[in-house]
């Protein structure tokens, strides 16, 4: 299993390699000016040349690259080109609150695709199947931007039930930054108002975000059990006497958890490109917002980091995947 | 010279069966069916998709304007189906694209196998790990953020998820008996590859086209809403949903007209995706 591992470990750094030639590639094969974007249309072209030697620009590709790599092997991901800060301190600060709203949007799609999954497949051919299939649907096919134009609207809006844009009500007073997650720092400094206002404000985006995920979820449950029901060894735990609740938990479920963990891994890529249109409508600080703002303003260095980040958390989600497969089915070896 | 292939007459027959008595599947060919009809003959007799009449402005649904008027006020029915050409144009478009560049690379791989297999693979994996719309953002605002340039970019992000299927296909088919009796009769690899491989793998190429033509019009409709795809006045439906988002208090049928025509154009695809799915791979339902 280590030799699995470290294999694996070896092709990720070759995948983030490739991952930041292309994106080099990529954004010195377009055909814009970044230094342009960053002053504007009125600026002079002395001032222009002089942005470009300052940030590197003037330099030919091959070097470029290799400044570029030899800074991100000592952590440095360059600077912004919009903000003139560190791209690694900038991805700090706005990554917490990415991470907050897909762990909520994780935790929505869990309690309502597991459990509307199961109930559908054990009502197999019924109302709330149907009902259940219906979901899955028209989860999966809604444009995320528009239920949260529609959420916020009226759970805002009409119904005044929760708090609107923003991680914070104005009149809240954010905790001491410790790990950049406004419930956690919120714990941390023992302020139960602040808590309870993060967590109002992250029902919301975190809903909207997991609407897709828990349709999908609901979808692969229903399935992967109906599947695992049908099989000869649920018969026999049931023939046995066994009471339902026990063959489900114990013999069915489990045995139906090996296809729903591919489904998170495959989870994570569409979790990340809702969140880009997410956060831009609940105006939510986090990596999305900033690779918005960032590509409007041709800023690549910023993009180049932001996607580097995403490869390396969609590499170690897969990795995972793949090492929890073990732990659920003995049959599959690493060897 | 002509070898016999798996896939039979009498097998294409049996899964179009399977296919007629698929509910889901039907479903989603009517309505399919219908945004096409709509899409090609709606704006022929609904008029200029552009045209302004400010005195309606926001004007509910009624029996001038079925859907009502936007904020400057447009009829929104006509806006709707000429969204519907771009929309499915760009939709089938970036599937083809990518299906073309992902099959391609992915039955080199299959096919030369070693470094070639080794290499063709990584190339994949890379994209992979690319977050897609992020790539498409960026690609989209250094070209300009127009129509054509939202297709590059989804199609450049889209193909390898083909390239993988293919491969897969092709390491299964290439020692069966009818690709060796091909090879035994003399077939170059180029012909092997059309003749054979291509055509006995159609089957997972089409389920997973028909799933992509939704996932490229929401991933387009999503640029358009956050303005790295089509520009307004353009009729495209993230554009209007975007264009029309601080009115929804007032006129929520302006967004909405626009985003329930992305669902039912998602969801048709889906259906017959979910549909060819269960007649060619009834595992993966």
């Amino acid at each position: 299993m280590l030799i699995y591992i470290l294999r694996r470990l070896a092709l990720m750094v070759f995948v983030l390699w490739g991952v930041t030639l292309a994106a080099f590639l990529i954004s010195h094969a377009l055909p814009a000016d970044p230094a342009a974007a960053a002053l504007g249309n009125n600026a002079r072209e002395a001032q222009l040349q002089e942005f470009r030697v300052r940030n590197g620009l003037d330099k030919s590709l091959p070097v470029q690259y290799g400044v570029y790599m030899g800074r991100l092997l000592t952590g440095d991901l360059g600077t912004s080109l919009r903000t003139q800060n560190s791209i690694t301190a900038d991805l700090k600060q706005f990554f917490p609150a990415t991470l907050e709203l897909t762990l909520g949007a994780v935790v929505f799609a869990v309690l309502i695709g597991l459990p509307l999954g199961i109930l559908a497949a054990l009502q197999h051919g019924k109302a709330l199947d149907l009902l259940a299939r219906i979901f899955a649907l028209l989860g999966g096919a809604t444009p995320v931007y528009w239920l949260a134009i529609l959420a916020l609207n009226v759970f805002h809006e009409r119904l005044g039930w929760l708090p609107g844009p923003g991680r914070l009500d104005a009149y809240s007073l954010a905790p001491p930054v410790h790990s950049g997650l406004m419930t956690v720092d919120a714990v941390l400094a023992r302020d139960p108002q602040v808590l309870v206002d993060g967590l109002r404000h992250l029902i919301l985006p975190g809903l909207v975000l997991g609407a897709f995920s828990a349709a999908l979820l609901t979808r692969m449950t229903r399935s992967a059990l109906l599947e695992v029901l049908s099989q000869d060894y649920i018969r026999t735990a049931r023939a046995k006497g066994l009471k339902g609740s026990r063959v489900i938990w114990r013999h069915a479920l489990k045995n139906a958890a090996l296809p729903l963990l591919t489904v998170f891994g495959s989870l994570f890529g569409s979790l990340l490109t809702g969140a880009v249109l997410t956060e831009t409508i609940f105006s939510w600080p986090g990596i999305g917002s900033y690779a918005t703002t960032s590509a409007i303003s041709l800023d690549f260095p910023a993009v180049m980091g932001v996607t580097l980040v995403a490869g390396l958390a969609y590499s170690l989600v897969n990795l995972i995947v793949d090492l929890a497969y073990a732990s659920f089915d003995p049959r599959i070896s690493f060897s | 010279m002509t070898t016999t292939l798996p896939v039979s007459r009498r097998s294409d027959n049996a899964a179009l069966r399977k296919l007629r008595r698929n509910s889901g599947a039907m479903l989603g060919f009517v309505l399919l069916l219908l945004l096409l009809l709509a899409a090609l003959f709606g704006p022929l007799f609904l008029g200029n998709p552009g045209a302004q009449d400010l005195a309606a402005r926001l004007s509910p649904p009624s029996a001038a304007h079925w859907l009502g008027t936007d904020q400057l006020g447009r009829d929104v029915l006509t806006r709707v189906l000429s969204g519907a050409r771009i929309s499915l144009g760009l939709g089938v478009s970036v599937m083809l694209a990518s299906l073309i560049t992902g099959s391609l690379i992915g039955l080199l791989a299959g096919l030369l196998s070693g470094w070639w297999d080794e290499g063709l693979m990584r190339l994949t994996d890379i994209f992979l790990a690319f977050p897609s719309l992020i790539l498409a953002m960026a690609i989209s605002a250094a070209l300009g953020p127009n129509l054509t340039n939202v297709m590059i970019a989804v199609a450049l992000v889209s193909w390898p998820t083909y390239a993988r299927l293919i491969r897969a296909q092709v390491l299964a088919l290439r020692e069966r008996e009818f690709v060796e009796a091909a090879r035994a009769l003399g077939s170059s690899q180029g012909r092997v590859a059309l003749r054979h491989l291509l055509p006995n793998s159609l089957a997972p190429l089409l389920v997973q086209g028909s799933f992509d033509v939704g996932s490229a019009i929401l991933t387009a409709a999503g640029l358009g809403f956050i303005g790295f795809g089509a520009q307004p006045p353009t009729p495209e439906w993230g554009a209007m949903v975007s264009e029309t988002r601080n009115y929804i208090a007032q006129a929520p049928w302006a967004s909405s007209a626009p985003a329930v025509a992305i669902l039912l154009t998602v969801l048709a695809f889906n259906l017959i995706g979910d549909g060819l799915r269960d007649v060619f791979d009834p595992r993966g339902r």
